[in-house]
């Protein structure tokens, strides 16, 4: 297939690797902040033919992962209303909250579905007028720009009966949290290529300005050979800076048109990141101006206080302090058949990609 | 959660959808985050949507980069 058969050549590949063996001398760790990319250096095999060296470490970069067991509780909570539909993406479905799924509460006649697509949720939305829809909103910047446009396309269209329950999060904002954090040791960032295709590469400035270089990566194994490439150049020569190796997607200024959709519908709000805790402004709520798409205004539903699953690391997992076999359930009592945390249930949690691809 | 693949824009329709092939199989898009995207470009498809126009220029540069860099012996 064009524009991903071509980044995929071994022979390409064994370059990059003899030219990374060549420019690395020092100890470092690089850390990824996109699910996307969490699975395809799994799946490659990328970690094994680097050498020792370095150190790849996944962050919070799996907006499923990430989103705290409070939220999932407020989204079934909502979806056990009279008259209401419930719709999200596929991911969030087996995802365990603090006492069900929605994938569980649809098996007990919930009525839950699953989309492709937001404008799949407008379509529910219109063929049944009588029911309340509300679309479950998780995702980073790749994915927000796209519920902001529903809800643009239902005022459009005058549909009373859909709303957004608001869980978007921000990636650069939790970059900057785990930096000052300081638990975990990180020279170097493979920034995500797609939020970066929305956001661009401007908002990574502030962190390159802290001596932390910043590599805006593609997805594919060449793509990602060359960001470690780059990223390992700049820390060895001294270096910190923004470049974006993933050049056909991403401009510096990102895709102007989808970030002035997420601005009309959208202000920064603090978000609450699962093994983090609350981030300010890391997040997104509506403006006033569309507060009747608001499922938070519409729906007041009382939740317990969210529980924690016993022995689960997904928190540390998620901040790069543990490695996903270092949790005592990996591969036992945790498994992608029997999750217990969400880095288990999601294809791109680190746990479900390092079991099932091996570390 | 943030794939996006990229398809070939075989035909703009009316509101700001397309037909776009991805992995031999068509399927609609919205344009509405690309809306400068003409028939035969190639985008990025995310939860239904284009998210940008694949810069055919850059991409080309960069193969080009990695085949100087598989037949030339770096120093």
């Amino acid at each position: 297939m064009r524009h991903l058969s071509e980044y995929r050549d071994p022979a390409l590949a064994k370059k990059f690797i003899e030219e990374i063996r060549k420019v690395s001398h020092k100890k470092i760790s690089l850390m990824e902040v996109c699910g996307t990319h969490t699975v395809a250096i799994s799946k490659n095999g990328i970690r094994q033919v680097l050498p020792e060296k370095i150190t790849l470490l996944s962050g919070p970069g799996c907006p499923v992962c990430v989103t705290a067991n409070r939220d999932l509780d407020k989204a079934i909570a909502i979806a056990q209303e009279p008259g209401v539909i419930l719709t999200t993406f596929g991911d969030m479905m087996k995802v365990p909250g603090s006492h069900s799924s929605l994938a569980r509460e649809k098996a007990e006649g919930v009525d839950i579905r699953m989309v492709y697509s937001t404008l799949d949720a407008l379509g529910i939305a219109e063929n049944n007028p009588n029911k309340k829809v509300v679309f479950f909103g998780v995702g980073f910047e790749t994915t927000s720009p796209t519920v902001a446009l529903s809800i643009i396309e239902a005022e459009r269209r005058g549909l009373k009966n859909y709303s957004v329950l608001v869980r978007h999060k921000v990636i650069p904002p939790a970059m900057i949290a785990l930096l000052s954090l300081g638990e975990v040791r990180i020279d170097g960032f493979i920034c995500p290529g797609h939020v970066s295709t929305i956001i661009g590469s401007l908002p990574y400035e502030p962190i390159a300005a802290e001596g932390i270089p910043c590599v805006i990566g593609g997805f594919e194994p060449l793509d990602i050979l060359q960001s470690i490439l780059m990223l390992t150049k700049q820390i060895e020569n001294g270096e910190s800076c923004v470049e974006i190796q993933y050049s056909r997607s991403v401009r510096p200024r990102g895709n102007e048109i989808a970030l002035q959709t997420l601005d009309k519908v959208f202000k920064l709000a603090d978000a609450d990141w699962r093994g983090i805790g609350i981030i300010p402004e890391s997040g997104h709520a509506l403006r006033e101006e569309y507060a009747a798409f608001d499922a938070d205004r519409t729906f007041k539903v009382d939740i317990p206080p969210p529980k924690e699953a016993q022995g689960c690391s997904c928190g540390e997992i998620l901040r790069g302090v543990k490695f996903p076999h270092e949790c005592k359930l990996f591969g036992k009592a945790c498994t992608p058949e029997a999750p217990v945390g969400p880095c288990m249930v999601s294809s791109e949690g680190s746990c479900a990609a390092y079991y099932r691809y091996g570390k | 959660m943030c794939l996006a693949i990229p398809g070939k824009v075989i035909k703009i329709k009316e509101n700001d959808i397309a037909d776009v092939e991805i992995g031999g199989i068509v399927r609609e898009v919205g344009l509405h985050l690309a809306p400068e995207t003409k028939e035969g470009d190639y985008v990025l498809v995310h939860a239904g949507y284009a998210i940008q126009t694949i810069d055919e220029e850059a991409a080309r540069e960069t193969l080009k980069l990695w085949e100087e860099l598989g037949i030339v012996e770096t120093p």
